[in-house]
C-alpha cells in the first residue's frame, strides 16, 4: 500500500506540473493561493486520525490535537479559496467594462 | 464504511475534478470557476471522508471544521489586497502546521514501521513549513526585519540542526517532541536569512512544501486524495519557484543561503551630484509634460515601490488621462516584481486595470524600442540594463525589462540607490531618463498635472 501510495504521488506531482505550466504569470498569485487553499486538503487526514482518537481511544490531548488540525487545515481551505476567488474578480478585461 | 474499491473511484474522481479546476485556471475566464470546481471537490472530499470515517455525527469534527471556517471566512473578507503576499504565507504556515498535528497524532496511533517513518518525515516538513511561513509572513509584514538576517556561522547552524533532525527521524521518530523543536528551528533558520526581494522565490517554495507535507501526512494516515492533491499543490510550488529563480537567474541554493556579497556598490559623491541634478531636474520637467502630451505609445513599468507607496490607482489615472489624449498605454510587468508572483498584477487588477494591457516581459520587451515613453513606478533590479552588461555583478545574465530602449524614460522612484541587488542603475544617468524622486504617489500626481 505506501508503495502505490508513494507512486501516486509521484504520478499527481508529474500531472500537476504539467497543467500548472500553462497558467500564465498573469494568474501566478491567484494560482499560488489556490494551490494554497488545497494544501490544507490535509484537513482529510486530520479528519482521519481525529477518527481514530474519537472511536478507538478517547484521549484528552489527542482530541485537543484533532481539533486544532482540523481548525488551522480548514482555516486554510476556506481562507484560501475565498481569497482566491476575491481576487479573481477582480481580473476584469476591457470588454467586461 | 464504504468499500475500498468505492473510496478509490470517488478519490479518483475528485482529483479529475481538482485538476480540471486548476487547469480552468489557466485562462482569465474560466479561472473563478476553477476556483470554486476546486473549492466544491474540497467541500466533498471532506463529507466522503466524514462517512467513510463514521464520524458525521462526532461534535470534535464539526467543531474544529466550524471554527476553521468561520476564522477563514473573517480573515478572507478583511485581508487587504496590499496584504496579501502575508495571507498567503500565513496560510500556507497554517497548512503546514495541521499537517505537523496530524503527523503528531498518526506517530501516537501507529505500531507499524512504515507509517512511523513517514509519519516522522511528515511532522519535519510540516514544522519547518509552518515556521518558515511565519517568518516569511513576518519580514512581509515589516514585523521582522525586511534584509536577511544571517547569524554568525548560519551555514553550519543549518547543517548541524538537518544532521540532527535526520539522526532523530531515523533513531527516534516516535520522539515527537526533540524533532518538532529542531524541525521548528530549522524553518526560522532558513526563512530568516531570505531578504525580502527574494522573497516571491520562498513563499512559492513554503508553498510547495505545505503540500509535500500534506501528501507525505496522507501516505502516513493511507489517504489516497490528500496524497494526489498533495502531490499536485508539491509540483505546483516547485514550478513556481523554478520559473521565479529563472527569472531572477539565480540558483534556488543562491537565494536559500540569501549570502549576498552584496554590500551596496559605492553610492558616489551625492552631494556634489544632486546640486547638479536639481537644475537638470527643473530644467527637464517643463518638457515631462511635452513629452506624455505627444506620446502615442507609453509603457508603465511598476515595480515594489509602486506597491509601498500605494500608487496604483494614482497610476491608473495617469494612464487614463493618456489615453484620453489617444495615447496607448501598456503595463511591463517582470515576473518578480513585487513580493510575491504576478503580485504587480493583482495590484493593478484591483484599480481596474483591464488586465488586456497587462504583459509579461518575453511579450513586450521588444516594443520598448517603438515607445515614446517607459514611465518606471518604484522598480529597479528588473529595468537594469547593466544586468545585461556588468559582468560579475549579482543580477549579470537576469533578463530584465529594457525600458532604456524607449524614447525618453521616466524614472517614478523613491531614490536613486541602487536597488536590492546592490547595482548601481545605469539608466539613471541615462541623456533620455527624466528622474523623479520622491514617493510614488506624489510623483506620480505630478506627472498627471503636468500636461
Amino acid at each position: 500500500m505506501g508503495i502505490v501510495l508513494i507512486l501516486i504521488f509521484i504520478i499527481a506531482a508529474i500531472v500537476g506540473y504539467f497543467i500548472i505550466n500553462k497558467v500564465p504569470t498573469l494568474l501566478h498569485t491567484p494560482l499560488m493561493s489556490g494551490m494554497n487553499a488545497l494544501s490544507g486538503i490535509t484537513v482529510l487526514g486530520a479528519l482521519t486520525t481525529i477518527a481514530v482518537v474519537v472511536k478507538d481511544y478517547s484521549s484528552v490531548l489527542g482530541t485537543i490535537i484533532g481539533i486544532l488540525a482540523i481548525v488551522f487545515a480548514m482555516v486554510n481551505v476556506v481562507g484560501g479559496f475565498a481569497v482566491t476567488g476575491r481576487m479573481l474578480r477582480m481580473f476584469k478585461s476591457k470588454e467586461d467594462k | 464504511m464504504i468499500t475500498n474499491t468505492v473510496y478509490y473511484i470517488i478519490s479518483a474522481v475528485l482529483v479529475l475534478g481538482v485538476l480540471l479546476g486548476i487547469s480552468m485556471m489557466s485562462k482569465v475566464k474560466s479561472a473563478n470557476s476553477g476556483n470554486t470546481l476546486s473549492a466544491i471537490c474540497t467541500l466533498i472530499a471532506i463529507l466522503v471522508v466524514m462517512y467513510n470515517c463514521e464520524i458525521l455525527t462526532a461534535w470534535q469534527a464539526w467543531l474544529g471544521l466550524a471554527i476553521g471556517t468561520a476564522v477563514g471566512v473573517v480573515g478572507a473578507v478583511k485581508v487587504k489586497m496590499i496584504e496579501m503576499p502575508q495571507a498567503v504565507a500565513l496560510l500556507n504556515g497554517f497548512g503546514g502546521l495541521a499537517s505537523a498535528l496530524v503527523a503528531i497524532l498518526t506517530i501516537e496511533q501507529t505500531s507499524k514501521a512504515f507509517e512511523l517513518y513517514v509519519g516522522a518525515i511528515a511532522l519535519v516538513v510540516g514544522f519547518v513549513t509552518f515556521t518558515g511561513s511565519v517568518v516569511a509572513a513576518g519580514k512581509l509584514h515589516k514585523l521582522l526585519p525586511q534584509k536577511p538576517v544571517v547569524w554568525k556561522g548560519h551555514s553550519f547552524i543549518s547543517a548541524l540542526v538537518i544532521a540532527a533532525i535526520v539522526a532523530a527521524v531515523v533513531v527516534c521518530p516516535e520522539c515527537i517532541w526533540l524533532i518538532s523543536v529542531l524541525s521548528a528551528f530549522f524553518g526560522v533558520v532558513f526563512a530568516i536569512r531570505v531578504g525580502g526581494a527574494d522573497m516571491p522565490i520562498t513563499i512559492s517554495l513554503l508553498n510547495s512544501l505545505s503540500g509535500v507535507a500534506g501528501g507525505i501526512a496522507g501516505i502516513a494516515v493511507g489517504d489516497v486524495l490528500l496524497v494526489a492533491i498533495g502531490g499536485v499543490v508539491g509540483a505546483s510550488g516547485l514550478l513556481l519557484t523554478q520559473i521565479m529563480c529563472r527569472a531572477m537567474n539565480r540558483s534556488l541554493i543562491s537565494i536559500l543561503v540569501g549570502g549576498k556579497a552584496k554590500k551596496p556598490v559605492a553610492v558616489q559623491d551625492k552631494a556634489a551630484q544632486e546640486s547638479t541634478k536639481e537644475e537638470t531636474v527643473k530644467d527637464e520637467k517643463a518638457s515631462v509634460g511635452d513629452i506624455l502630451t505627444s506620446a502615442k505609445k507609453v509603457m508603465i513599468v511598476p515595480g515594489y515601490g509602486m506597491a509601498l507607496a500605494q500608487a496604483q490607482s494614482m497610476v491608473k489615472t495617469l494612464a487614463d488621462k493618456l489615453e484620453a489624449l489617444g495615447a496607448e498605454v501598456k503595463y511591463a510587468i517582470h515576473p518578480v516584481a513585487g513580493r510575491m508572483p504576478g503580485h504587480m498584477n493583482v495590484l493593478l487588477c484591483e484599480v481596474d486595470v483591464p488586465y488586456d494591457k497587462l504583459y509579461e516581459m518575453d511579450a513586450i520587451n521588444d516594443e520598448f524600442s517603438q515607445c515614446d515613453a517607459a514611465i518606471i513606478i518604484g522598480a529597479n533590479d528588473v529595468v537594469n540594463p547593466a544586468a545585461n552588461t556588468a559582468e560579475g555583478t549579482p543580477i549579470y545574465g537576469m533578463p530584465v525589462l529594457s525600458a532604456s530602449d524607449a524614447k525618453h524614460v521616466l524614472v517614478c522612484n523613491f531614490d536613486d540607490k541602487p536597488g536590492y541587488a546592490g547595482v548601481p542603475n545605469p539608466l539613471y544617468e541615462a541623456p533620455n531618463t527624466i528622474m523623479m524622486l520622491g514617493d510614488a504617489k506624489e510623483t506620480v500626481a505630478e506627472l498627471i498635472s503636468s500636461f
